[in-house]
């Protein structure tokens, strides 16, 4: 006779009271397959923790941002946010769909170079780039996005004893609406750092000044800040044409644009909340067109969007250790992946699902990673469907960031691997090991003398 | 371990507490286990019980055996 499947026994408390105002909480529904792959499957092949891309939806994701602005406006580019996931694969993905490269480190840019992105199609962002990075941008002739003023006199002193004239933008930032006001990228608008530093550029005549670029925020959940940036940077774009006969041929509008993940201390986010790609598209394209630019004259857009074309593309799969009570009472979960893996689990309360089937009971708990720090917690509080040890959950809407700032902390960084739009499962990059946490440490004769004492 | 006299169970894994007006949900195994308690079978019988019947490992039951008496005590359902 088959056994039947064990559940823990539990026991939950009804409380009687007001109707509640949103009804009956959905039971957490099982996912226990990604694009029709088993997770049970994935975790046998390549262990647990998983990270796990799909290459369908990170092309969806593109195509769909793409032609909510294309469709709205004649001349669109955009670039592939590095920071955001930096694995080679899914640069190329973005760059096969027609995506430029953004960059913000000289270690990024070496990657896009390495990547086959033309050096033109490269923008170099950040406030930290190096003299000998300049340089290579200028030979390169990529575009240079000017974040302050002693950027910009090392860039002159490089310009005057270059043959190349580099091409260069200038970073803005400025009051959107938006509280806190993101004022530590580039030159302010208000104040007029940034069109000193336009001036300053045009006089100079040794570089090109032939964009404007501004990063407003990150996970901006209000279309009119957009509005705001778009017209004050159209603004700045015609007035370089006029005052300093010197046309803009790009505005750069950054990044910013949320997925739909939830963000911690947002109360009852839900996705109806959340701007999509169409209504940013809207706002900016609909700023510039209706700015007064000559329709031959009307500037490229460029996007570095990162979050949102691929957020809800990567996947965390993992699986319990361990069940415990915690001093009131209440559940506490120990998963084999912790805030060191799952990095945004500081930002957001992801979404996660159990990978296997379960009874309709469900328990409030907390979830806890692996390493023996406080602060480790996944969710501090989630119902979810009694857990058993080895048991697979599954964290959703986990591409973005996590698998560029992940630590090497206590743990192994785990294994990523990339669901093919034709359904096979590629490695993209293997679970470290010893050896590769070691091999870049040096141990000196005098420890070692000391080691072999002992 | 012995539950309450005057705790009402049903088939459903509903319970009653009348003396505080508490009332819980179980799950199935749950359930099945209250009644079982309420038939005064023996922590061993019961663990027997549910051995044969269920897919799992008698140490992993042992653990889930002292949470749920840690959950039953915490609900005030066991005699003192």
């Amino acid at each position: 006779m088959q056994k039947l499947k064990y559940e823990r026994p539990y026991i939950k408390k009804l409380n009687t009271g007001m109707l509640n105002k949103f009804a009956s909480a959905n039971p957490a529904q099982a996912f226990d397959a990604i694009e029709g792959i088993p997770v049970k499957k994935l975790i046998e092949q390549y262990g647990s923790p998983l990270f796990v891309l799909s290459e369908k939806r990170i092309r969806h994701n593109y195509r769909a941002a793409l032609r909510a602005f294309n469709t709205r406006y004649p001349k669109v580019q955009f670039a592939w946010s590095y920071k955001t996931n930096y694995l080679s694969t899914v640069c190329q993905i973005f760059h096969e769909e027609g995506s430029w490269a953004e960059v913000v480190s000289g270690f990024e840019y070496q990657k896009a170079v390495k990547n086959g992105v033309n050096g033109s199609h490269i923008i170099f962002n950040g406030p930290g780039k190096k003299r000998e990075e300049l340089l290579a941008a200028i030979e390169n002739n990529s575009l240079i996005h000017i974040d302050h003023f002693d950027e910009l006199y090392m860039l002159m002193e490089l310009a005057a004893s270059s043959s190349t004239k580099p091409r260069v933008a200038v970073r803005v930032n400025m009051d959107t609406g938006l509280y806190p006001q993101w004022d530590r990228f580039g030159f302010n608008y208000e104040n007029g750092e940034a069109w000193n530093a336009i001036s300053k550029i045009v006089q100079n005549n040794k570089m090109q000044l032939i964009g404007l670029h501004c990063h407003i925020g990150t996970y901006i959940l209000d279309v009119a800040a957009y509005t705001k940036a778009t017209t004050k940077m159209c603004g700045l774009a015609m007035r370089c044409a006029k005052d300093l006969n010197n046309p803009i041929e790009y505005l750069d509008m950054g990044g910013g644009f949320p997925s739909n993940n939830v963000l911690k201390g947002v109360h009852l986010q839900s996705a109806d909340s959340i701007p999509s790609v169409d209504d940013f598209a809207e706002a900016i394209t609909t700023t510039i067109l209706n700015f007064g630019f000559e329709k031959d004259k009307l500037p490229l857009l460029i996007l570095e969007t990162g979050r949102a074309l691929i957020d809800d593309a990567g996947y965390l799969l993992g699986t319990v250790i361990a069940n415990k009570r915690l001093a009131n009472g209440r559940r506490g979960t120990v998963l084999d992946f912790g805030v060191n893996t799952l990095f945004t689990s500081f930002w957001y309360d992801h979404q996660i699902t159990p990978a296997q089937g379960t009874s309709t009971h469900t328990e409030p708990m907390t979830l806890y990673g692996p390493l023996c720090m406080n602060i480790d917690v996944i969710r501090e509080n989630i119902n979810l469907p009694v857990l058993d040890p080895g048991d697979h959950v599954v964290v959703h809407k986990a591409g973005a960031y996590n698998m560029t700032q992940w630590m090497q902390f206590i743990t192994y960084r785990p294994a990523i691997v990339m669901i093919a739009e034709s359904g096979e499962t590629h490695l993209l990059r293997k679970a470290e090991t010893l050896d590769y946490v070691d091999e870049m440490e040096q141990t000196p004769e005098l420890t070692k003398s000391k080691a072999v004492e002992k | 371990m012995k539950l309450k006299k005057n705790i009402a169970t049903s088939e459903s894994g509903f319970i009653f507490n009348p003396s505080t007006g508490d009332s819980f949900s179980a799950n199935g195994i749950a359930a099945g286990i209250l009644a079982e308690m309420k038939s005064d079978k023996t922590e061993q019988e019961i663990k027997t019980g549910i051995l044969a019947r269920y897919d799992v490992r008698p140490e992993q039951l042992d653990r889930d055996w002292d949470d749920w008496m840690v959950q039953l005590k915490e609900a005030n359902l066991l005699d003192n």
